[in-house]
């Protein structure tokens, strides 16, 4: 046997404050982005079979839809109005799918595991958020790809690619920790499920990702406003094929959608474990 | 700090609706031994550990480690922690080595250090050879060994195994107690084990607690239990003695079987 690691002689560590709190959920979301492409390297096929439905959407809906001219979209092709749309469809779904995994995690213990190490509640919710980006920027990737492939005209500039990463990464972040919330309330897989599935496709519907706002009966325009995947698909489609978009308006209220959602997601996750 | 219990539980208490899980336990673990948490399904031992562990709240003074309070520093006590919970919660998408790794990483272990560290633990473990396997192809007792390497790899203070062998065969169940034992040798970590295997208490528990709803009914080592009852008695008779009722007999509830069997479930 090779030479164990011997503990320190006393506990060393304090509790941390403010600062060292900040510290440790950077490098915990360090960590937790890295093991999500440890998880996408042993299992590539994912992202395949997660392609199959944005790519249904791109090639049945929107080379359709764009043959009809039925989507007034000005100079810009319906195919290419769509694209960053769906790419915000499925960094959505995959974020949703990866809160509903916290309930599995409680279950299995892996979450119970997870607390028991030097990691602020909140750290350990960033992580995880951002670990969902990470997954929705691996999928967006096959995505764009596809979107390429299928003539959509998409920016060369990397600097509005690393604006697209960002908006993916924060939306990502609200969409996994709202699930994660809806977690800490119902507690159990079966429900959470079912609420998952009830409001993504709404969300979905209820945003500019297919058509634009101004085609919304009233009402609609409204849960619009405070729809944060309409911000998302807003500064995708301004940064990917260089439509008008708020880009200030769009950053400034994912990022406060996501520090909101990850302050509350992390409040209701010693209820989850106490479930 | 010194002389100060590996472990150390005054008056703990925890309540779910109006199932009393834990009520009124002491407890003392000594600094070094292989402390032995026995009682039936539904005792109330997960809810003790899960309270240790600072997954449910205890209240303050009810709960330290080495001297240091639960209920007050939580960071510096899970620093001290190595903990294996009950159901078996490797990441089966992931190698050996990637989920020793992120162990390492959760407990601030330095970069300089880590790859060294990991090898350790798993060679261990005796997983080296398979450390870059994915965890799904690994069996049950292969997954208990390497829970151990990631729950040793921050080099804690106290060992806190739930029901370690439950759902394992009898050679994978030696297999995980050979580790254990030599890894308290090596290092001299306080392990803290809660099992309803009355044999294995026997043989590899330097002290026990009969646990029996919520409260510890008789403490000391196998030996002074079983002697203390008569000359030729077995655990479960001491059991018997000290609550009216039989380890085998009693069977759990609903919740508790049904949690058992996720225990003795594969990974997916
Ligand atoms: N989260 C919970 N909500 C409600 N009741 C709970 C909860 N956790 C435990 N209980 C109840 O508390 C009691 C003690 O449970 P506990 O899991 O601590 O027992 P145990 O000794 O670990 O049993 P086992 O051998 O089955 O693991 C049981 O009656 C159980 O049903
Ligand atoms: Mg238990």
């Amino acid at each position: 046997m090779s030479v164990l690691p011997v503990a320190p002689p006393a506990a060393s560590a304090e509790d941390p404050g403010p600062l060292g709190i900040l510290a440790t959920a950077v490098r915990r979301v360090a960590t937790m982005c890295l093991v999500e492409l440890q998880r996408l390297r042993h299992d590539r096929s994912e992202l395949i079979t997660r392609a199959v439905q944005p790519a249904l959407w791109l090639i049945v809906f929107g080379q359709v839809f764009t043959r009809i001219h039925a989507i007034p979209t000005g100079d810009t092709p319906y195919l290419d109005y769509l694209a960053p749309g769906i790419l915000a469809q499925s960094a959505l779904f995959i974020a949703i799918f990866y809160g509903i995994q916290i309930i599995w995690e409680r279950d299995a213990g892996v979450l119970s595991k997870l607390l028991v190490t030097p990691t602020p509640r909140i750290a350990l919710v960033t992580a995880k958020a951002f670990a969902a980006g990470v997954r929705a920027v691996a999928q967006a990737v096959v995505v764009l790809l596809l979107a390429l492939v299928l003539g959509v005209s998409l920016s060369a500039n990397p600097l509005q690619w690393l604006g697209v990463v960002a908006a993916l990464l924060l939306g990502s972040a609200f969409f996994c920790c709202l699930s994660i919330t809806i977690a800490g309330l119902v507690l159990s897989r079966d429900r959470l499920m079912g609420i998952g599935q009830a409001i993504t496709m709404p969300l979905f519907f209820a945003s500019n990702a297919l058509y634009p706002v101004e085609l919304m009966p009233g009402w609609l325009q409204v849960v619009n406003h405070v729809n944060p995947l309409s911000y998302e698909v807003e500064a995708l489609r301004g940064l990917l094929i260089g439509t008008p978009a708020r880009l200030w308006l769009d950053f400034g209220v994912l990022v406060l959608a996501a520090a909101a959602m990850i302050t509350i997601a992390s409040s209701l996750l010693p209820r989850l474990v106490r479930g | 700090m010194t002389g100060d219990p590996a472990v150390r539980c005054t008056g703990l208490r925890q309540q779910f609706g109006d199932t009393v899980a834990v009520d009124g336990l002491d407890l003392e673990v000594r600094p070094g031994e292989v402390f032995g948490l026995l009682g039936p399904n539904g005792a109330g031992k997960t809810t003790t550990i899960r309270m240790i562990t600072t997954l449910l709240p205890a209240p303050p003074g009810a709960i330290e480690i080495f001297g240091v309070d639960v209920a007050r520093r939580r960071s510096a006590v899970r620093r001290m922690l190595g903990y294996v919970p009950q159901q078996l919660s490797a990441d089966g998408t992931l190698s050996g080595r990637e989920n020793v790794a992120l162990f390492a990483r959760l407990f601030d272990v330095p970069r300089r250090e880590r790859t060294a560290q990991v090898d350790a633990v798993l060679d261990a473990v005796d997983l080296l050879d398979v450390a870059d396997k994915q965890v799904k192809t690994y069996s049950g007792g292969m997954v208990r060994r390497l829970e151990l390497a990631q729950a040793l790899v921050s080099a804690p203070r106290v060992l806190v195994l739930d029901e370690p062998t439950v759902g394992l065969d009898p050679v994978a169940r030696d297999g995980v107690w050979e580790r254990i034992t030599a890894i308290r040798e090596a290092t001299g970590m306080t392990v803290l084990v809660t099992t309803h295997a009355m044999q294995e208490a026997d043989t590899e528990c330097d002290r026990i607690a009969l646990m029996h709803r919520g409260r510890i009914r008789a403490l000391g080592t196998p030996a002074e239990l079983r002697g203390a009852i008569g000359p030729d008695a077995t655990l479960d008779d001491v059991f018997r003695h000290h609550t009216g009722d039989t380890l085998a007999d009693r069977s759990g509830g609903l919740r508790d079987v049904r949690a058992a069997r996720r225990t003795a479930g594969r990974l997916g």
